[in-house]
């Protein structure tokens, strides 16, 4: 007897959750599947919408055929991104026509953020304007988005308030000086300054972040100073630390961490450090293990159980177990080494890209494991890259093809079957990287495709 | 300025490193100059094998003599750069029966130690050997790091009062009254360390002698000084593998072709080769078909690299050369012994001697015979050591061991940095508190990336090569930007942000080669982390148009929220947005009563 619901959503991610929800939303009963960890947690938990309309005239190489060790380039040559770009749907027009903006329409990626809006409450912040912020990110880049976590909110770069950002000296992912001096290089319109302290310290050197943020959240005593006052104390000998244009020092009025300030206790942990410090107190998001992305995992997961969407998690998705008429009818569920028929009506595929292995390559190709859809590529694999490690990167658009209704199609155009729908990163077209786009096309692919999977199972 | 030096050694290649340390150490005043990093040419691009000369035993048993003896050499005065993993040439069943009989006689009457050993028994050493493989003959192979060599020879000179100029491409070679009195070097980002931003200078070295140490490069240098030096540079692939499937040398035994050896080295195994004769050391197709040869050819040995995952490839040129006249098509025939040419012999123009062909493991033996030759025109008497003075950092084996009690590091990490630092590793890891991690793959700490920088400037591809960060799995998808961090301790902001887009950019070039299952998703891990993550490719920092940063959000707390800058904002894209809105409105009206009456105050 195989497991039914009308809808089956297989993946874990930003998109299926997307998918599910809205789906739901429609009337549909619905069950997710997902096999592991979902990639939210190497993701800074921003959410992109469109950033960048990158260049995809690749540098010239000097001459076609294969790599050769001569081959360089030069980054000046390289051209510039349009943007960063203050209104993301906008510039949708001039993204390729096989992006999946494109394809799904700007209102996709509208409802998508509403909806994202409606999950996140008021743990994320944007959604009172179309426009972008501008976010300074761990490698003191700053970088478009359009929903951010609340914890960062202060860390604007569009905010005119001085700044210091504040590393530690046992933490190697970015240094605050060098931090300090990459916004300058922006040109952004306030003044920063970074300050190297020590505080981790009290950790075994290589403390993961996730133990700093514990003993936030608790308050645990070091060296008898509770972590929050500790903190602080550290914090304080530079916050005036900041030289504005004309060598005037100013007292600081914000003052940026890197996001490891609580877990659960977030909201606590901030505002007792901004009333010791008398600053706003920010999060920089981080590479992974992103607590932000894992704080938004447990988010949506969360929205899961309200929406009424049954999951599970732990067993892969491995194929169709059995079709007909051109319409799935049960893919296999790997449990523990045995597989079970899972029965839909509809079917939605949100098992991501090349990262979170919804999409499998070897030296002869790129496929997409569980329905075995078409995945447009380059027969050479030398032509899935360009030597610019930045450029126009092929493989960056690999993945399945949608038509409107985000149903997967072949080389020819025509609809694999008729009841399975696509969303997230294994949808090719979009170079979510170069664009600050990934979470934007979650959204919109999310919503299209689990709102379409609901009219397909309950018409 | 005037100033004349003894010997100037161009090449900072294992020969030139170790011609430096030789001359240096026999007083003579000597300075070394390299194009770009130490090992930049061959020497970095190696498989890092140790020959016992088991390789040469048939074909040439001059250079498996020489093999066998520096082998042993280096065990000695270079044993942090050395690990002694022992080597098989294995046989399968088509494999030649006669052939192996050769070789093995070939290493006795080599004096190469050598033991036959059966199937059975190889398997036993090495599990994930191919269950046909009849026998093997075992002798001590090696593993070498070209790049702690060199170092290593590098500094030792330099306490012997040499100076070790890299990044400085030699320009031209002077020539006076029928002599070479020297060369013109350009300073890349002046003398000294490299640092990014630093303008150029140009410098002339007035010198007694030059070596011309330039490999597959020599003919270039010759063409400065007017003589003719025909190199004939081969290619090779090497291929590397994300762990050591074997931690034994193993080698086919068959009389010559390609990818036939697998080197265990470090953490990865690496996997060679190919040799294809080109045109330009510098320039050379490098080919998928040479990729999957490797894993193809090799699987027949050790079945498990077939679906192993390989992190990238690289490719080096071979500086082979032969007489004037010799003939040889095949580039595998050509002989791999080296040849020293005085172009006040050959040529008619005293001053400077070449020297070309060779290998890495006869490095010293090759320095100490162009050293020979250096002192005698120079009329300088002294003795060479360099066969039984150790290398810095292999003075002291024992005190490794002890490493592992003292510092306040996880055990397997203090095991890496004393392999990796020898004998100085009390000098350099008692400098940093705390020492946190900077490269996980490799184990790489904080004091390691700063003794290095100390070194090497803000070049962190020379940094890498010291220390190994980056070089792992993630390939620096991890750890590049904090590699880059440390130099912010001496360095200004654009230095540091320059530095890691060189490093950044360096790594991709290999893994080009290793696009495919795991690896593939590893750099679009890396892609999403540095571009979508950190912005690396978009960063204001980096691009030419000023951000017009009133244009963008605010907050929504903040005075602008709904000022002036949405009017900004609105006056390119309002039209699209606005009609794009009705609808979206309409159907999630619910969720954002409150924002977009904000919003909406603002157009």
């Amino acid at each position: 007897m195989a497991i039914t619901s009308d809808v089956l959503v297989v993946g874990g991610g930003l998109a299926a959750v997307t998918a599910a929800v809205s789906a739901a939303r429609e009337g549909a009963d619905v069950r997710l599947v997902s096999h592991k960890a979902s990639t939210l947690r190497q993701a800074s938990g921003l959410i992109d919408a469109l950033g960048y309309v990158p260049a995809t005239e690749p540098a010239k190489p000097l001459r076609d055929g294969p790599p050769t060790a001569g081959r360089n380039l030069d980054p000046d040559e390289w051209p510039d991104p349009e943007g960063p770009l203050a209104d993301p749907f906008e510039a949708i027009d001039r993204l390729p026509e096989s992006h999946p903006y494109r394809i799904a329409g700007s209102d996709a990626l509208r409802d998508g953020l509403d909806l994202f809006d409606d999950l996140a409450g008021d743990a994320y912040r944007g959604g009172h304007t179309d426009r972008n912020a501008l976010v300074p990110t761990f490698g003191g880049a700053v970088k478009p988005t359009a929903r951010y976590p609340a914890a960062a909110e202060a860390g604007l770069a569009s905010d005119d308030r001085p700044a210091l950002i504040v590393g530690f000296r046992s933490l190697t992912e970015y240094d605050a000086r060098a931090f300090a001096g990459r916004l300058e290089a922006a040109g952004v319109p306030f003044d920063a300054a970074g300050a190297e302290v020590e505080f981790a310290e009290a950790f075994r050197a290589d403390a993961k972040i996730t133990r700093v943020a514990k003993a936030l959240d608790h308050d645990e005593e070091i060296d008898g100073v509770p972590a929050r006052e500790a903190l602080a104390k550290a914090v304080a000998p530079h916050l005036h630390d900041v030289v504005d244009g004309s060598g005037g020092v100013d007292r600081v009025e914000r003052v940026g961490f890197p996001a490891f300030l609580g877990d659960d206790e977030g909201e606590a942990v901030r505002a007792e450090l901004a009333e010791r410090l008398g600053a706003d107190v920010f999060e920089i998001p981080m590479g992974p293990p992103s607590l932000p992305g894992l704080r938004l995992e447990d988010r949506l997961f969360d929205a899961l159980d309200a929406e009424g969407v049954r999951f599970e998690t732990g067993n892969p998705v491995v194929g169709v177990e059995s079709a007909a008429d051109g319409r799935v009818e049960t893919v296999a569920v790997d449990r523990k080494g045995r597989t079970a028929p899972y029965g839909a009506d509809a079917f939605v595929l949100a098992t991501g890209g090349l990262v979170g292995k919804g999409l499998d390559s070897d030296r002869e190709g790129v496929r997409e494991p569980v329905f075995d859809l078409f995945v447009d590529q380059p027969d050479d694999r030398y032509e899935w890259f360009v030597d610019d490690a930045f450029g126009d990167q092929p493989y960056a658009r690999f993945g399945v093809r949608p038509d409107e209704r985000m149903r997967p199609v072949d080389g020819d155009g025509a609809v694999q079957y008729e009841n399975v729908f696509a969303a997230g990163g294994v949808v090719g077209g979009a170079d979510a990287a170069r664009e600050k786009s990934a979470s934007g096309v979650s959204l919109a692919t999310g919503i299209v495709a689990g709102r379409q999977a609901a009219t397909e199972a309950t018409q | 300025m005037d100033r004349q030096v003894d010997v100037v050694v161009v090449g900072g290649g294992s020969t030139g490193c170790g011609v430096v340390r030789d001359l240096a150490r026999r007083g003579l005043d000597t300075v070394l100059v390299e194009k770009g990093n130490l090992t930049h040419g061959t020497t970095g691009r190696m498989h890092g094998l140790l020959h016992s000369g088991g390789r040469y035993a048939v074909s040439d048993q001059k250079s498996a003599e020489e093999c066998i003896e520096e082998n042993m050499v280096l065990r000695d005065i270079a044993a942090h750069c050395v690990e002694e993993t022992g080597g098989l040439f294995v046989k399968r069943p088509e494999d030649s029966e006669e052939y192996f009989q050769e070789k093995l006689e070939g290493c006795r009457a080599c004096d190469i130690p050598a033991e036959v050993i059966d199937g059975e028994e190889a398997r036993r050493r090495e599990p994930y050997l191919a269950r046909d493989v009849e026998k093997a003959i075992a002798l001590p192979d090696g593993a070498v790091d070209p790049f702690r060599l060199c170092v290593s020879n590098a500094a030792d000179a330099r306490e012997h009062g040499a100076r070790i100029e890299t990044h400085a491409p030699v320009t031209d070679v002077l020539v006076e009254d029928g002599e070479v009195v020297g060369v013109e070097i350009e300073h890349e980002t002046g003398p000294g360390k490299r640092v990014h931003r630093e303008p150029g200078t140009t410098e002339e070295i007035r010198a007694r002698h030059v070596v011309n140490a330039t490999g597959a490069w020599a003919g270039n240098i010759g063409e400065m000084a007017g003589v003719d030096v025909e190199v004939r540079p081969s290619k090779g692939v090497m291929t590397v593998m994300n762990t050591r499937q074997v931690d034994t040398v193993i080698n086919r035994c068959r009389p010559k072709g390609d990818a036939d050896i697998i080197v265990p080295h470090e953490t990865a195994c690496i996997l060679g080769t190919t040799d294809e004769e080109v045109d330009d050391p510098e320039d050379y197709p490098e080919e998928d078909w040479e990729v999957d040869l490797m894993i193809e050819t090799l699987s027949e040995l050790v079945p498990a690299l077939e679906d192993a995952r390989t992190l990238r490839s690289f490719w080096g040129v071979r500086p082979l050369y032969e007489p004037p006249g010799t003939g040889t098509e095949d580039p595998t025939d050509i002989t791999r012994d080296y040849f020293l040419l005085d172009h006040g012999d050959r040529d008619d123009l005293p001053g400077m001697t070449t020297i070309v062909g060779g290998k890495l493991t006869t490095y010293r033996m090759m320095a100490e015979s162009i050293s020979d030759h250096v002192c005698e025109t120079l009329g300088h008497e002294a003795t060479c050591d360099t066969a039984d003075a150790p290398l810095p950092g292999s003075e002291n084996p024992a005190r490794m061991e002890e490493l592992m009690d003292e510092f306040g590091l996880r055990s397997p990490v203090a095991r890496r940095s004393g392999q990796r630092l020898g004998s100085r590793a009390d000098d350099v890891l008692d400098e940093y508190d705390p020492n946190p991690i900077v490269c996980n793959c490799e184990s790489v700490t904080r004091a390691e990336v700063q003794d290095a920088v100390d070194e090497a400037g803000s070049d962190l591809n020379a940094v890498r090569l010291r220390t190994r960060a980056s070089m792992g799995n993630c390939q620096g998808g991890f750890c590049t930007h904090r590699i880059a961090s440390e130099l912010a301790q001496e360095y200004p902001e654009p230095v540091v942000r320059d530095a890691e887009d060189e490093l950044y950019q360096e790594r991709w070039k290999g893994q080009r080669h290793a696009l495919w299952g795991e690896q593939l998703s590893q750099a679009m891990l890396n892609h999403m982390l540095h571009a979508t993550t950190m912005n690396r490719d978009g960063d204001p920092a980096n691009l030419d148009e000023s951000v017009d940063f009133d244009a963008f959000d605010a907050g929504a707390g903040s005075p602008d929220a709904s000022g002036s800058g949405s009017d900004e904002a609105g006056s390119t894209g309002t039209a699209a947005a606005d009609g794009g809105r009705a609808t979206g409105d309409a159907s999630a009206d619910g969720g954002r009563a409150t924002g977009d009456a904000t919003a909406d105050g603002g157009r």
